[in-house]
């Protein structure tokens, strides 16, 4: 392998963001899965160490957030997240298609990666919706559960607080599952493990 | 302090309201008591210098008349509970010597109040760290004042309501350095401090009892009197926070909070009142998650298996 098909994709900010990013979700699913399901103690420590664990990997993924939104609105990293409309449709089932069969066949991939186009359609459109609209709402439900007496007392019979966290908890589950997928389709390169070196060094293996 | 800051707003509204508000269902004989201990201030006809003479009322003697009429014992005349020689002014010293009923003297033993089990609620009070530090020192009036009290616990319909009227009781009492010493010599400890370790402490006190924690739970009774040691105290979070919260034994209990419920059902009074991390298990969320993350990971497995088999 040299490094003439490798391309510098990552910028070190980016990268940075991604790794607080990863760190914190994936101690707020731990954490929270242990306050949920508190009676199976999962996990083996304890709910006050899961209570103090989520609201600090919570107010760092908020930091982390702004940081993003920061960075994106000074950098260009902000084209990759450009909605297109122009045969939307079309794209996202050639990316589609390529994931249900062609990648079993070795077909190249439709929307190979160059520096102008880090994400294929499908990709872009999830990352839109997870940091643009899951991320937000979980950072806005979270800390309005932080600070309970921001949230309206009731909300027809229910208690507000309680809609709230059915709330934080729903797009908590969404993030998850985006998680799984995600470590998933990273972990399809020629190699498993080299998209996680990428998140390190910042290059992109772009040989095959 | 706060106390004493109430009791001079209750004052001011019964001083300002004029004499009507001392409720014109009051026996005549309560009305003349109530003249001067309903009031901030009073006056009386001091027979020595023949003059009349205006003073200030002891704050601690002040009655809240509107807090009386509506308490369960609303409809006594003074006199019933206290001297008639208290119909003179100035009392008679003795008088303060006068050995007052007790809850149990008037309630032990008589059918009609069968329901709310004073002799066991004794039995178990007696059992208390108050009883054991103070003895007969320790009334029920120290913690339920015969002037106002209500059963809140059996007629309130929120869980609110009976939170703060319970833990009123006691803060009366471990916020307030003068009734502490009424029954101790020492000084109680911050509580603040001593609950250092339960985070949103302050969140915690509105929305669970002292009692909660510092009783055993016993389900025949309506209220656990048995004030536990300190160490015996419940510290485990999980003892609230889980399906099987031992909340729903005690605070959640009661039938006056499940009747607000629509369908009955202790699911919806947890959700009415509060959210309790990790008590409200909505079962739809927990099947719908358990799915959702069982088919993506079915899902990639099956698409795993075909990448594998395939590029072969
Ligand atoms: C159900 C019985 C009962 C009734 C009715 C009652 N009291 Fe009392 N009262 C008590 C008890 C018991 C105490 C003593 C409380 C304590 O020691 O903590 C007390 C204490 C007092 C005190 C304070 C005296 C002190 O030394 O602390 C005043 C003043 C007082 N009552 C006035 C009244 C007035 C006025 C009425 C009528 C409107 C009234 N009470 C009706 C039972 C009663
Ligand atoms: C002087 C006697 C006397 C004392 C002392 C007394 N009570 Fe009562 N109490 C009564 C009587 C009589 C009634 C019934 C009043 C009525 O029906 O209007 C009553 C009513 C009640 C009721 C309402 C019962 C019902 O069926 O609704 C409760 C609860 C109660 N008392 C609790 C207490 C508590 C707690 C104490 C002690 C802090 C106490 N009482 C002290 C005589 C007393
Ligand atoms: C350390 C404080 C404390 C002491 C002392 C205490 N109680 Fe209570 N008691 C409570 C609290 C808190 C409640 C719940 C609030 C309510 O509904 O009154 C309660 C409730 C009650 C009730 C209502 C129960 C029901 O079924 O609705 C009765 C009756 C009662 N107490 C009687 C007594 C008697 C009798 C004594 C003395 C032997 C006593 N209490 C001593 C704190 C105390
Ligand atoms: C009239 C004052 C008074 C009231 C009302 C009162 N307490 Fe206390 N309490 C005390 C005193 C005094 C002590 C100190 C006992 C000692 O030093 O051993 C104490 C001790 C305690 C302790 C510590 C026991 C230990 O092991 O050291 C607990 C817990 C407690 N109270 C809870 C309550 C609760 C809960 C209530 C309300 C339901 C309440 N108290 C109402 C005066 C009061
Ligand atoms: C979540 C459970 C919980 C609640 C709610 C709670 N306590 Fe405690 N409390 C404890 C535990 C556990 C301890 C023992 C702390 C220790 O020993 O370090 C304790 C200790 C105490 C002590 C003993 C202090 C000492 O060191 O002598 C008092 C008094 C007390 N609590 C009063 C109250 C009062 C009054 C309330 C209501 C306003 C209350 N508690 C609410 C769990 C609770
Ligand atoms: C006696 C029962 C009880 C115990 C013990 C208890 N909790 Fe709670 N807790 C509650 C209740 C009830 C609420 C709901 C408050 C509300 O929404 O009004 C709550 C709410 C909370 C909240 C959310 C508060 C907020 O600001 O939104 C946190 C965090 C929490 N508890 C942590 C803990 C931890 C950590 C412990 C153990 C050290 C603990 N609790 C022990 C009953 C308890």
């Amino acid at each position: 392998m040299n490094s003439s098909n490798r391309i510098y994709l990552y910028p070190l900010w980016v990268r940075i963001w991604h790794g607080v990013n990863a760190l914190g979700i994936i101690f707020l699913i731990i954490s929270g899965l242990r306050m949920q399901y508190a009676d199976v103690d999962l996990f083996g420590f304890s709910f006050k160490t899961a209570i103090t664990l989520h609201n600090v990997a919570g107010v760092s993924i908020s930091v982390n957030y702004v940081l993003f939104l920061i960075g994106n609105f000074v950098t260009t990293n902000k084209y990759h997240y450009r909605v297109e409309l122009d045969q939307l449709v079309e794209k996202l089932k050639l990316q589609s298609n390529y994931y249900l069969s062609g990648i079993f066949t070795n077909e190249p991939a439709p929307f190979p990666v160059s520096p102008k186009q880090k994400f294929n359609p499908l990709q872009k459109y999830v990352y839109i919706a997870v940091m643009y609209v899951l991320v937000p709402l979980l950072i806005v439900t979270g800390i309005a559960l932080l600070f309970p007496e921001l949230i309206v007392e009731r909300i027809y019979s229910f208690s507000g607080i309680y809609l709230t966290a059915l709330l934080h908890g729903a797009i908590g589950l969404f993030i998850f599952i985006f998680l799984i997928i995600h470590l998933y389709i990273a972990s399809m390169g020629k190699n498993p493990l080299i998209a996680f070196r990428s998140m390190i060094d910042g290059f992109h293996d772009v040989s095959h | 302090m706060r106390y004493f800051k109430l009791l001079l707003i209750f004052s001011f509204i019964v001083l300002f309201s004029g004499e009507e508000a001392i409720g014109s269902t009051l026996p005549e004989e309560s009305r003349q008591c109530l003249k001067c201990h309903a009031n901030q201030t009073y006056s009386y006809y001091n027979d020595w210098i023949e003059a009349e003479q205006k003073r200030m009322m002891n704050p601690f003697y002040i009655i809240d008349t509107t807090l009386f009429i509506s308490g369960v014992h609303g409809g006594f005349k003074c006199f019933d509970c206290h001297s008639s020689d208290y119909e003179t002014y100035p009392h008679e010293a003795e008088l303060k010597l006068e050995p007052l009923s007790t809850c149990i003297d008037c309630h032990g033993g008589d059918d009609t109040y069968a329901d709310f089990q004073f002799e066991r609620i004794e039995e178990e009070f007696q059992k208390s760290v108050h009883y054991e530090m103070a003895g007969e020192a320790f009334s029920c009036s120290k913690c339920h004042n015969q002037h106002y009290y209500t059963p809140v616990t059996r007629t309130s319909h929120t869980v609110g309501a009976i939170v703060s009227y319970s833990n009123d009781m006691c803060l009366s009492c471990h916020d307030n350095t003068l009734k502490y010493q009424t029954v101790s010599a020492g000084q109680g400890p911050q509580l603040k401090q001593v609950h250092d370790w339960l985070p949103s402490q302050e969140r915690h006190f509105k929305s669970v009892r002292c009692i909660d924690c510092h009783t055993v739970v016993i389900d025949s009774l309506m209220v656990s009197h048995n004030i536990m040691n300190k160490s015996e105290a419940l510290r485990d979070c999980n003892g609230c926070h889980s399906s099987n919260s031992l909340l729903k034994a005690s605070l959640y209990k009661y039938e006056n909070l499940q009747s607000r419920a629509s369908d009955g059902s202790l699911g919806s009074v947890f959700t009415n009142e509060a959210y309790i991390i990790g008590a409200n298990q909505n079962p739809l969320m927990k099947l719908f998650s358990l799915l959702l993350i069982g088919f993506t990971v079915l899902g990639i497995a099956a698409h795993w298996v075909l990448r594998v088999l395939k590029k072969k």
